[in-house]
Order: C-alpha cells, then sequence, then structure tokens
C-alpha cells in the first residue's frame, strides 16, 4: 500500500479522528455505547456505510450534477443504510433489536456525508473507499472506547462477560447507574478529548474570541 | 449546406452538460431507478429470514416463560409441545374463528370490528381486542400444564409486551416476562432482572372469595398476592401492577380463566 493510502486510513484513527477532532457523529456515539457487543456491531455498519458510499460516490462523481449532489449523495447512503439494515434483521436479529432505529440514523451520520462531500467528491474511487473505511475505523474506536467504560462501570460486564460481580447477582459491585444513560457518553468523549488534545497539542483550537481586558479610568 | 445528423434523444441528453436540467433529471431517474431496485432486491431476498427470527424470537419467548427453554434448545422441536388457541375474551370460550397461526393478536387490537375501545383502561392500552391468542403447554398425556397468556400495557416510556404463564388451576402464576420494553436500563430496565421476575413464582392471583388480590407495591402486602416494587422505577412498576391486574382482571382473561377452571372451555 502505497503512503498516501496508508495515511489516509490511519490518519482518521488518532491524529483526524471524525469524533474527537471534527466532532461528528456524536448523537449515535451517545445511544449505542451502553453495551460492547452493540457499539461493535454499530461500528461495523458504519464501516461498511462509509467505505461503500465514498466509493459509489466517487465512482459517479464526474455524472453528478451539482445542483442535485447532496440529494445523490443521500440516496446512495440510504440505499446502502437500509441494506444494512436488512441484512442485520436477517442474520443479527437480536442485536438488530436492540439498535433499532439507530442503524437507519447512519443516513444522518455527519460522518458519512462529511467524507463523500469533503473526500469522496474530488478523489478516485479506491481511495475514497480507503478513506470511507478508515473514517469508519476512527468512529468505531472511539465508541469501543466509550462503549469499554459505559459497559464495565455501567453493568459490571465486557461483551456480556462478568467482570466486576454486580450487587444485584449477589456480588460487591454497586453498577453506576448514570453509564447507562446517554448523557454519561458526553462527559467520557468529553474526557476522551481533552485527554487526547492534551497528548496531540496540535488538535487544540486557537480560540475564535478573546474576552478583551478592560482597562481603568 | 451540411444536413443536420439527426439524433436520438439518449446523445441529445449525452452530449449535454452535466448541470443542464434534462440531464440533471436523467441522472437523477436513473440513480432512483438503480437505488430502488437495489433496497427492493435486499428486502424481498431477506424477507423469509426476517420473518422467521421473528417468529423464532416469540417462541424463545414463550418457552422461556414456560420454564422449558435453555441455552442451544431446538426452538421448533420443543415449541412442539406447546399449543396456540384463540380466546374470545368477552365469552371466555375458546374459539376456532380464527386460525391460531395466523391470526394477528397487534392487527386485532387495532381493527374496529375485532376490538373494543375501553372507557376504564389502567393499562393504558386505548383499545383492546375482542380475540387472543393464548398458548397452551401440554403434559405427555395431552393434559395442560401451563396456560401462558399475552400481557401488554404502559410503564413509564413504552408499552411493555410480556406473557405470563399460569398453572393448570389458573390461579397461581408460574412466571412472567416482558419480551419488548423501552424502560430506563438499570431502573424500569429491572423489569428483565432474573431475582425480580422470580418473584412472580407461585403468586395467586384471587382469594378465595373470587377477588383480584395481585399487586405490584412498595408496601408489603399479603405474601401470597405480593410482588414487590422495582427500587427507583415507581412509575415502571405501579404500570406493571395496572397492566397485570387489568389481564387477569375483569377485562381481561378473568372469564376465560374461571371457565377454563371448570372445565368449560
Amino acid at each position: 500500500m502505497s503512503q498516501t493510502r496508508k495515511k489516509l486510513l490511519v490518519d482518521p484513527l488518532v491524529d483526524n479522528n471524525p469524533i474527537a477532532l471534527q466532532v461528528l457523529g456524536i448523537c449515535s456515539a451517545l445511544a449505542v455505547t451502553s453495551s460492547l457487543k452493540v457499539a461493535f456491531v454499530m461500528t461495523l455498519a458504519v464501516i461498511a456505510v462509509t467505505g461503500f458510499s465514498s466509493y459509489f460516490i466517487s465512482l459517479l462523481r464526474n455524472y453528478i450534477p451539482n445542483s442535485i449532489r447532496i440529494i445523490v449523495q443521500m440516496t446512495i447512503i440510504a440505499s446502502l443504510v437500509i441494506v444494512v439494515d436488512q441484512i442485520l434483521k436477517a442474520y443479527a436479529y437480536e442485536i438488530s433489536k436492540t439498535l433499532s432505529v439507530f442503524v437507519g440514523l447512519i443516513i444522518t451520520n455527519c460522518i458519512v456525508m462529511g467524507r463523500a462531500e469533503a473526500f469522496a467528491m474530488s478523489n478516485k474511487p479506491v481511495d475514497s473507499f480507503i478513506d470511507g473505511i478508515g473514517n469508519g475505523l476512527g468512529y468505531g474506536l472511539l465508541l469501543m472506547c466509550v462503549g469499554f467504560f459505559r459497559e464495565l462501570f455501567g453493568s459490571g460486564t465486557l461483551f456480556g462477560v462478568v467482570i466486576l460481580e454486580s450487587i444485584n447477582d449477589g456480588g460487591w459491585y454497586v453498577p453506576n447507574g448514570l453509564l447507562l444513560l446517554p448523557p454519561s457518553a458526553f462527559f467520557i468523549i468529553g474526557f476522551l478529548i481533552w485527554g487526547l488534545r492534551a497528548w496531540k497539542k496540535s488538535q487544540v483550537e486557537s480560540p475564535e474570541f478573546k474576552i478583551q481586558t478592560v482597562q481603568d479610568h | 449546406m451540411p444536413k443536420l445528423k439527426k439524433q436520438g434523444i439518449f446523445s441529445k441528453i449525452n452530449n449535454m452538460s452535466i448541470d443542464s436540467i434534462p440531464k440533471t433529471i436523467f441522472v437523477a431517474v436513473v440513480l432512483c431507478l438503480f437505488c430502488s431496485m437495489l433496497v427492493s432486491f435486499a428486502a424481498v431476498n431477506l424477507k423469509s429470514f426476517q420473518l422467521a427470527n421473528k417468529v423464532r424470537d416469540k417462541q424463545i419467548n414463550i418457552l422461556q416463560v414456560a420454564g422449558i427453554y435453555y441455552e442451544g434448545i431446538n426452538v421448533e422441536q420443543s415449541f412442539a409441545s406447546i399449543e396456540p388457541k384463540i380466546v374470545d375474551i368477552n365469552q371466555g370460550f375458546f374459539t376456532e374463528k380464527f386460525d391460531p397461526n395466523s391470526f394477528d393478536d397487534t392487527k386485532a387490537a387495532s381493527d374496529p370490528l375485532l376490538s373494543v375501545a375501553l372507557d376504564d383502561d389502567p393499562a393504558s392500552i386505548g383499545r383492546r381486542a375482542d380475540f387472543a391468542t393464548v398458548y397452551l403447554l401440554k403434559n405427555e398425556d395431552q393434559s395442560v400444564d401451563k396456560i401462558i397468556l399475552p400481557i401488554y400495557g404502559y410503564g413509564l416510556w413504552s408499552t411493555l409486551y410480556g406473557f405470563v404463564a399460569l398453572e393448570e388451576d389458573g390461579n397461581e402464576i408460574y412466571a412472567l416476562q416482558f419480551y419488548q420494553h423501552a424502560e430506563t436500563p438499570g431502573l424500569g430496565g429491572e423489569v428483565d432482572n432474573p431475582k425480580w421476575k422470580a418473584q412472580w413464582a407461585g403468586k395467586k392471583i384471587k382469594n378465595t372469595e373470587g377477588d383480584l388480590m395481585i399487586q405490584v407495591a412498595k408496601t408489603p402486602g399479603e405474601k401470597e398476592y405480593h410482588v414487590d416494587a422495582i427500587a427507583g422505577a415507581t412509575l415502571t412498576s405501579n404500570g406493571v401492577h395496572n397492566l397485570v391486574r387489568f389481564w387477569l382482571g375483569e377485562s381481561g382473561f378473568d372469564k376465560f380463566l374461571t371457565n377454563f377452571k371448570n372445565g368449560s372451555t
């Protein structure tokens, strides 16, 4: 794999993470991270959709009229999402029940649209495909981090395997109920972004507005 | 004078710029056609799997509430010992009007011909179907071991759908389980907690005078009829209390259960 393609794949993981740096796709990251299993399936679904939608949009990029390009992108993304949803319902029924509406909402996930508009519309199909996969992976990586904390401290399990035996089942661990609710993901994502920017100083944005100090009369 | 070459409509469109109106429409139509074919191809081809999953999911839930489900079981084979039957709720008898294998309880509940609007509606379900599918777990000698009734009603955020399994006397609860709800995880969602569900086993619905006694409450009641409410989930518990009393009460399966006990169904 050439250097640029590798960069396309690896860059979105940490250096240009869609959730942590671009702050896209937060909504679904709140909703599907209460257990790792669900987060994992969601990750796979998003990777498939970002990859293939970028590929097809890039393939058609020279034939897409400018005036309807967003609609064309949406149509392609929506079709792929429905196909993914149908496949999940057929082959992973239990998990699709938990994911419920959030698979359908991949359509509105800004990461997919963002990559289509920013990258696939002006790059070659294979590069776009790799870029889509990379961004899907970056999304998934953060999802799994959030899911790890939420499931471990919220229900005392990881991938459904009991790690900290909870008091309801006769153990010692008192589960933190907040972590099972969507708002907790806000805090965790916030801390992750904080940590990431403390580690990689280049991700810190310069303030857009500075409060000026008032001079004494 | 050079003769103008006659052009077909496709080559005409082909020569236009991408952003011209006909070409825009052309691209939109072709794309929509292609995408709709893709989507319908997936939907039609996967439909049989999806339906099978749904049926299987329901069967697993019935087997679970009947207490004969364990990991790795052959669902279809085990389900053979369970007989679905349609009950006329108002009359309290079995009816042969509908085929239990194709009767759709959800549809019936919204069909004005097959349901009644409820004035007294503690379970907040709006309409109640006149007919319902119940499941009978049969012993090997074909006698009824357990009666499994469908129940549903509103909790805090969502409608809880579930089954209650009764012993053959129609008055003792064997198990209760919800298979679909969207209550708060960790609070109302604890209706799925095996420890809480275990409380239902052995509870009686009515006392000897025939009064409806079963309850879900915070304050301790008579042990035979009392199930502890879930801590931190008062509204979900109230919902469960109401829906259980509704479905086992006079506007629910009460008549059927009485008839069943007397052997006149």
